[in-house]
C-alpha cells in the first residue's frame, strides 16, 4: 500500500493482499455462531436442572425438622418429618468409602510417579487405572454383591455400599494424586536426597506435602461424586425410614436411597420429601465442592 | 501418558542412594574420595523404611491390577451356574424371566440393542455440542473467562445422576411429548421415528433418555478434547494465521486435525460413560416386555437399568445370577469401549 503512494501508476495492480471473500467470511462468521450457540446449549441444562431442584426442594428444607428427623413412622401420604436418616446414611458411607480409598489411592499414585517408572507393572497399572476409571457403578456394586453378599456371606449393609463406592472413589484419587506428585519440582526431591535423606521420608515429608493442596482437592471432589451415587445403595442396602447409625447391620438409607424410594410416592408428601432430598444432596455435592477450593487456596505451597 | 516425566528424573529409578553405592563400588577412582570399606559393605543394604514403603506402594499398584481381574473372575463365577440353567439363548433371546428360579428365561439381546441404540444417539447429540464447548473454551472465549466457563461446564458432571433422571422425566420428558408426537407423526415412515412400543405420552422413551444422557456425557467429552486442543503447536496456529487465514481455517486447518484422534477417543469415554448409565435411565425409560423396534419412541430397558430395577430382589442366588451375567456383558462392553479409547490416545505421543 505504502509503495502505491509513492507510485500512483502502480495503484492499477491488484494490491498484494487482497481482502478476505465474503464465502469465507460467512463461514467464518457462521462457526463463531455456531460455537457460542454450543456453550449456550451446555449452560442451558445446567441453569435448568439446579432451578429445578431449588424452586422444588427448597420448601422443604427451610423446616428446622427437616435436618433433626427421620421419617420413622410416618406413612407415605403424611407430612412431616425430615430426612435426617438420609443425611446420617450418605455422610457415613461417603466417610467410611472415604477412609478406605484415600490410602490406597494416594499409594498407587506414589507407586506410579516415585517407583513404577517405564516398568511393566506400572504401564499395567496406569492401564487398569483407566479401565476402573470406566467401570459402570452398577457393576463395582454387582462385584461387591458376588463377592461381599454371595462369596463371603455378609449381609446386605452400608459397609458393602461403602466397598462399592471405594471402586469408583480410587480412580479418581490415583488420578489427582499422579498429576499432583507430577509438578512437585524434581530439585525438592535432590536436595531431599543430597542431604542423605532416605527416599520414603523424602516422599513423605517433602514431596507429598508439596503437593497437599492438589490431593485434598482432589479427595474432597472424589467424595462428592461417590455420594451421589446410586447404583450401589440399591443393589446393596435395604431403605430404613428410621435412623441406623450401624453400617454393618441392618437397612440403611441414603440421600439417593431416599429419592429412589419417594419417587413412587405421588402424594404431596412424597412430592416435597423427594425434592427436598434432591436439594439437600445437591447442597452437601455443593459444599464438598466449595472446599475443595478453600482447601486448595489455604494449603496452596507459598511460592515468594 | 506419564512415561517421559517420568524418566527424565532420577528419583524415578529405584534408589538413588543405593545407586549412587554402586557406582562408586564399581569404579572407585572416579569418586573424589575412596569409598571406606564400610560404604563397599553398605552397598547392597536398603533401609528398612525404604523397603517397607517401596512394598506399600507397589502392593497397591498390584491391588488395583489384581482387582479388575476379580471383578471379572467374580462376576464369571456367579453367572457361570445361572448360565447352565438358563433356557433360552442367553445371547441371542429376547425374552427376560427370572421370577421362577427353577425356570430361567433370560436373553440378553433386548438390553443389548436398547443400551447401544440409547447411547449411540446420546453420543450423536453430544459430539457436536461438545466439540463446539471444546473449541469455544479454547480458542474464543475471552482468555480471563475461558477458565469460570471451563468450571460452569465440569459443574454439569457434578450433578447427580439421579437427579438428571428426576428432571429427565418430571421435567422435560413432559415440554418433549408434543414434539415427539409431531416427529413420529410426520417422520414415521423412517423407521427409528416409527411408533415404539410405549407410548410417547408417558414421555419415557429412548428419545427423552438420550438427550439426558447426552446432557450427562457432554463434561466428559468436553474436557478431554478440551485437553487436546490446547496442546496445538503453537507454531501450526502462528503459520496459519501468517498465511491469512480466518479464526475458522485456522481451527480447521490446525486444531481440528491435531485434536482429531483426541476427540475420538473423548466421544468414546463419553460412550463408555453412557453405556454404564444407571440411575437416570432407570428412571426414565418405561418398562415394557415387548421386543425393541429400533425406534426412538420405544422404551425398554438397558443393561445396568434392568439390573437396577430387579436389586432390590436378588433373593435367589439363581435369579441373581442372571442379573450378574448382565453385568458381565456391560462390563466387558465397557472394557473393550475404554480400552479403545485409550489406545487411540497412546498412539498419539504429541498429546503428552
Amino acid at each position: 500500500m505504502s509503495t502505491g503512494l509513492a507510485d500512483p501508476s502502480r495503484l492499477a495492480t491488484p494490491p498484494t493482499f487482497q481482502s478476505v471473500s465474503t464465502g469465507r467470511k460467512i463461514k467464518n462468521g457462521l462457526a463463531t455462531v455456531l460455537v457460542w450457540l454450543a456453550f449456550a446449549v451446555a449452560v442451558v441444562p445446567l441453569v435448568w436442572v439446579l432451578y429445578t431442584v431449588v424452586a422444588r426442594g427448597f420448601p422443604s428444607i427451610v423446616d428446622a425438622d427437616w435436618w433433626q428427623k427421620s421419617l420413622s413412622g410416618l406413612l407415605g401420604r403424611q407430612q412431616g418429618g425430615g430426612a435426617y436418616h438420609a443425611i446420617v446414611g450418605t455422610l457415613l458411607q461417603g466417610l467410611v468409602c472415604g477412609v478406605i480409598s484415600v490410602p490406597i489411592g494416594i499409594f498407587v499414585g506414589i507407586y506410579l510417579v516415585e517407583y513404577g517408572g517405564r516398568s511393566k507393572l506400572a504401564r499395567t497399572t496406569t492401564f487398569m487405572v483407566d479401565i476402573l476409571t470406566g467401570v459402570p457403578s452398577i457393576v463395582a456394586a454387582l462385584f461387591i454383591y458376588a463377592l461381599w453378599v454371595t462369596t463371603l456371606g455378609f449381609s446386605r449393609s452400608g459397609f458393602a455400599v461403602a466397598l462399592a463406592l471405594v471402586l469408583l472413589m480410587i480412580p479418581v484419587i490415583i488420578r489427582t494424586t499422579e498429576e499432583m506428585l507430577k509438578i512437585v519440582p524434581d530439585e525438592l526431591r535432590e536436595a531431599s536426597y543430597a542431604l542423605g535423606i532416605p527416599k520414603w521420608k523424602t516422599i513423605m515429608k517433602i514431596v507429598i506435602p508439596t503437593a497437599l493442596s492438589g490431593i485434598l482437592t482432589g479427595i474432597m471432589l472424589a467424595l462428592a461424586r461417590v455420594m451421589g451415587e446410586t447404583a450401589p445403595v440399591l443393589v446393596l442396602v435395604g431403605y430404613a425410614a428410621y435412623i441406623n447409625f450401624n453400617l454393618f447391620d441392618g437397612p440403611m438409607a441414603s440421600l439417593p436411597l431416599l429419592m429412589n424410594v419417594e419417587r413412587n410416592n405421588p402424594t404431596q408428601a412424597g412430592y416435597d420429601r423427594l425434592w427436598g432430598a434432591a436439594i439437600t444432596l445437591v447442597l452437601i455435592i455443593t459444599l464438598f465442592n466449595l472446599l475443595a477450593t478453600v482447601v486448595s487456596r489455604w494449603l496452596a505451597p507459598k511460592t515468594k | 501418558m506419564t512415561d517421559p516425566v517420568v524418566a527424565k528424573r532420577p528419583a524415578g529409578s529405584g534408589n538413588p542412594g543405593a545407586a549412587r553405592g554402586v557406582r562408586a563400588a564399581q569404579h572407585p577412582s572416579e569418586a573424589p574420595i575412596p569409598p571406606t570399606p564400610e560404604a563397599v559393605e553398605k552397598t547392597p543394604h536398603v533401609r528398612p523404611g525404604d523397603r517397607i514403603f517401596r512394598g506399600l506402594a507397589t502392593g497397591s499398584g498390584v491391588f488395583i491390577v489384581v482387582l479388575i481381574g476379580a471383578i471379572g473372575l467374580f462376576l464369571l463365577l456367579q453367572a457361570i451356574p445361572s448360565l447352565g440353567l438358563d433356557q433360552v439363548n442367553f445371547l441371542l433371546s429376547h425374552e427376560w424371566n427370572t421370577t421362577d428360579p427353577n425356570n430361567l428365561r433370560f436373553g440378553i439381546l433386548d438390553l443389548l440393542q436398547v443400551t447401544v441404540f440409547s447411547s449411540a444417539f446420546a453420543l450423536l447429540i453430544a459430539m457436536p455440542i461438545s466439540l463446539g464447548i471444546a473449541l469455544f473454551l479454547t480458542q474464543y472465549a475471552p482468555r480471563r473467562l475461558a477458565r469460570p466457563f471451563a468450571y460452569i461446564v465440569d459443574l454439569l458432571a457434578a450433578v447427580p445422576s439421579i437427579v438428571y433422571g428426576l428432571w429427565g422425566i418430571f421435567v422435560l420428558a413432559p415440554l418433549l411429548v408434543p414434539f415427539q408426537s409431531w416427529l413420529n407423526s410426520a417422520l414415521g415412515f423412517i423407521p427409528i421415528f416409527g411408533t415404539g412400543n410405549v407410548k410417547i405420552e408417558f414421555g419415557g422413551t429412548i428419545f427423552t433418555a438420550g438427550i439426558v444422557l447426552a446432557v450427562m456425557i457432554l463434561p466428559i467429552i468436553t474436557a478431554v478434547s478440551r485437553e487436546v486442543f490446547e496442546r496445538t503447536p503453537t507454531m501450526h496456529v502462528e503459520g496459519a494465521i501468517a498465511l491469512g487465514a480466518t479464526k475458522w481455517e485456522v481451527i480447521r486447518t490446525t486444531v481440528l486435525p491435531f485434536g482429531k484422534a483426541g476427540y475420538v477417543s473423548a466421544s468414546m469415554l463419553g460412550l463408555g460413560r453412557a453405556l454404564g448409565e444407571t440411575i437416570a435411565l432407570t428412571i426414565i425409560l418405561n418398562y415394557t416386555n415387548t421386543a425393541f423396534g429400533w425406534s426412538l419412541f420405544d422404551g425398554g430397558s438397558t443393561f445396568a437399568s434392568r439390573i437396577a430395577l430387579a436389586a432390590a430382589e436378588f433373593n435367589d442366588p439363581r435369579s441373581a445370577g442372571a442379573y450378574i451375567a448382565a453385568g458381565l456383558v456391560l462390563f466387558v462392553l465397557t472394557f473393550v469401549v475404554n480400552a479403545a479409547a485409550r489406545s487411540i490416545v497412546a498412539g498419539h505421543k504429541e498429546y503428552e
